[in-house]
């Protein structure tokens, strides 16, 4: 029986998704929502219609995370790569700027669930640190930079630098740059992962670790499952058809399994 | 044509150098100084000197504390001149080795490869001299990077290790024969490469720190460390030789100056012993850090779901992508990873909250403000106020229309540097904006229309081009 109590209800659930930093342990209504959508599926039902007519998609619904929603292709509630990595400067390649600040946000993650039963196990908590993130980055780069010398392509062309691999670009990127006033440069590779730190922790995706005084900031349930049921699968399959990666089991699965030391 | 693998490492070699000359070659440039007496390419090997022997495994030299050491040098090649210059080209040169004002601040040159095949490809060789850091307290500081350490070394393009053993033989050799003035640059040279070395390890060892399996500790880290150790056991007893033969030197010595040398040189081996200390203690810690990470990663229960591997299914590909290319999957995986935007002010009631928050306090001020030395802008106008009345009296032309070249030749008579305005502004005249002019509510506009005939440059004083008629028009009828 769907009545207008029904939606009204269900919209509350979905605002109460929309407040990052509100969870359902805190707020007893909230948590009251979150037991009727897990119990009663006519309710979920609703509930799911609702988000999919704003333009967004229920991920996930526990009384741990709350409500993880994601936002569909040009829903208002989408937040665009051009949005923001808008500070770029117009004399640098947009392009590039767009990338490296791919690559830090994929990285962050990369760092908080770096096995894929960390990422799989919902009570696993990743931590990550601005120098942290921009170290592993950098050792991808060395590890890359060596597979490119065994190669024997130790330089990339001078005539064609539209083709530049990206690890080419992160590795040349400063990890920080003085200003005139003694501050971090925001377009050195650390000032970007502060940034995304920031940012993620706005969205209610990681939280600062206050007993630790250098920036250490822990993940939330939300962000596991932001990663994990929609992010990951995402740019995998992009990925897939850039024909980047492939499928190795035959399954025609993305998930790999592989989670022991022998692999 | 070969394939000419020590070409290229002298090519490189080469490019390394470079912005050491360009410093002198645009020293000229300067503005703010008159930079004959001042060596540049000098100052900045000096600036690298200082940088990598302030270099530790942890932290590095900070800027000030680099210029404060080079300015005594920069003083002694101009001593007449002021104190804030020498501070200047020193920061200058400082700067110019970090390339600060580039985003990437690093340099870049082109080298030319004969590849296998035999064609020519044009390579593009990106590398940095002095790098900024983040010490753990958040303060950016310098290093020098290998390329930097070997120009200044001048051994090009060598092996870590085997320079290292070169430069310990060579030590000795000096030592023995009493030659304390080469053996200190010996040392020197030594405990640069200890450094380099230091690096290389310190890098994998914090890799090994995050994730087990992102390093071999089969075969590769193992083999790592064995040779390290090696290689630390081995200068430890070269070293402590060295030191006691040393301190026999300095204490046997008469001569002052001699004793001196001397006595610095016992200071820098027993740095690089305190080096290789250094270096040991963080070997050893490596193998229980293994362990313990293993344990927390194998033991901890088999996994809920099978979920991607972030670093080994997206990272690493998306990094070995073109730029290009890889816009797309990372603009998708952002897109996924943002979550929804919340718009930042829903309801009143959190709109008032939002105006009542107390604002956050900063203490971190940047300090005063520098009050920027402006001077005023110079006349920026070509031509003055009296040619300007000349030329509106010229072009005033009711009811009339005149050919530019008359109008050009009469103006040349008034003043020789009218003719320009008027052919000036007769261009502009061609084709005139007349419904803005309308708008505006202009009385009259002056047009230009071609005759199809070319301008005599030695009729004109030297202005070519079309001929114009030119006319002023009244526009006060339609408004």
């Amino acid at each position: 029986m769907k009545t207008v109590e029904d939606a009204t209800a269900a919209a509350t659930l979905i605002g109460c998704g929309l407040r990052p930093k509100q969870v359902p342990t805190r707020d007893v209504v909230y948590g009251e929502l979150v037991r009727r959508y897990r119990e009663d599926p006519g309710f979920a039902q609703v509930v799911n219609g609702v988000a999919g007519g704003l333009g967004l998609r229920v991920l996930d619904v526990s009384p741990a995370g709350g409500v993880v929603l994601a936002a569909g292709h040009d829903s208002v509630f989408e937040i665009k790569m051009e949005t923001y990595a808008r500070q770029a400067k117009i004399r640098e390649r947009r392009d590039v700027e767009k990338v490296l600040h791919g690559i830090v946000h994929l990285a962050v993650a990369a760092l908080a669930f770096p096995r894929p039963a960390d990422l799989a196990n919902d009570t696993y908590v990743g931590r990550v640190t601005v120098e942290q993130v921009d170290l592993m980055v950098r050792e991808a780069c060395r590890l890359l930079d060596e597979r490119a010398d065994l190669a024997g392509t130790a330089d990339p062309d001078a005539d064609t630098p539209e083709l530049e691999q990206v690890w080419r670009a992160y590795a040349r990127r400063p990890e920080v740059a003085a200003t005139k006033d003694g501050r971090a440069a925001a377009d050195s590779t650390r000032g970007m992962v502060a940034r995304a730190l920031r940012f993620l922790a706005e969205q209610g995706f990681l939280v600062p670790v206050a007993s630790e005084p250098d920036g250490l900031y822990r993940t939330t349930h939300r962000y596991q499952i932001q990663v994990r049921e929609l992010a990951a699968d995402r740019a995998f399959g992009e990925l897939l058809a850039l024909g980047v990666v492939s499928i190795v089991d035959g399954s025609g699965r993305l998930r790999t399994t592989t989670d022991t030391l022998e692999g | 044509m070969i394939d000419d693998v020590g070409l290229v490492r002298r090519l490189k070699a080469l490019a390394c150098t470079a912005p050491l000359h360009d410093l002198d070659a645009r020293k000229g440039m300067l503005d703010w100084v008159e930079a004959e007496p001042y060596q540049m390419a000098e100052i900045a090997l000096h600036t690298i000197d200082q940088v990598t022997i302030a270099m530790d495994f942890d932290t590095g030299a900070r800027h000030r504390q680099v210029v404060d050491r080079v300015v005594p040098f920069v003083a002694a090649q101009a001593p007449d001149r002021h104190p804030d210059e020498h501070l200047r080209v020193a920061r200058w040169v400082l700067d110019s080795l970090i390339n600060v004002g580039t985003v990437d601040r690093g340099f870049r040159r082109v080298y030319g490869e004969v590849d296998a095949g035999g064609a020519y490809t044009r390579r593009a060789f990106d590398f940095k001299l002095l790098v900024e850091l983040a010490a753990a307290d958040g303060e950016v500081y310098l290093r020098a990077t290998d390329e930097a350490i070997n120009v200044l070394v001048g051994a090009l393009d060598t092996d870590v290790e085997s320079a290292q053993v070169a430069a310990e033989v060579k030590l000795e050799n000096l030592i023995i024969r009493g030659r304390l003035a080469e053996a200190r640059l010996a040392a020197e040279q030594a405990r640069y490469r200890t450094v380099q070395f230091g690096e290389t390890l310190r890098i994998r060892l914090e890799a090994t720190r995050r994730d087990v399996r992102a390093v071999d500790w089969e075969q590769d880290l193992p083999e790592l460390i064995g040779s390290a150790l090696t290689h630390i056991e081995s200068r430890f007893k070269a070293e402590s030789a060295i030191l006691k033969n040393i301190t026999v030197a300095r204490d046997d010595a008469e001569e002052p100056h001699r004793k001196r040398r001397a006595a610095d040189l016992v200071d820098i081996v027993g740095d690089c012993i305190r080096r290789h200390t250094q270096l040991q203690a963080r070997l050893l810690s490596a193998g229980s850090v293994f362990r313990a990470e293993q344990d927390r990663q194998l033991f901890a229960g088999p996994p809920q779901r099978a979920a991607v591997d972030l670093f080994g299914q997206l990272l690493l590909p998306v990094l070995e992508l073109p730029v290009t290319r890889a816009v797309a999957p990372l603009e998708e995986y952002f897109r996924g990873s943002a979550g929804p935007a919340t718009p930042p002010v829903l309801t009143l009631s959190s709109l008032v909250s939002l105006l009542l928050r107390p604002p956050v306090e900063r203490d971190d001020l940047v300090g005063e403000l520098p009050q920027p030395d402006l001077i005023p802008a110079e006349d920026a106008d070509r031509y003055s106020d009296e040619q300007w009345r000349l030329a509106d009296e010229l072009l005033d032309l009711p009811d009339v229309a005149r050919d530019l070249s008359g109008l050009l030749a009469e103006a040349g008579r008034l003043d020789p540097g009218l003719p320009r305005l008027v052919a000036l502004r007769a261009m502009h005249a061609y084709s005139p904006e007349l419904a803005a002019a309308i708008r505006r509510g202009q009385p009259s506009l002056l047009i230009a229309v071609p005759t199809g005939r070319r301008l005599d440059p030695a009729l004109t004083g030297g202005i070519g081009g079309d001929e114009l008629v030119l006319t002023t028009a009244g526009l006060g009828d339609q408004s």
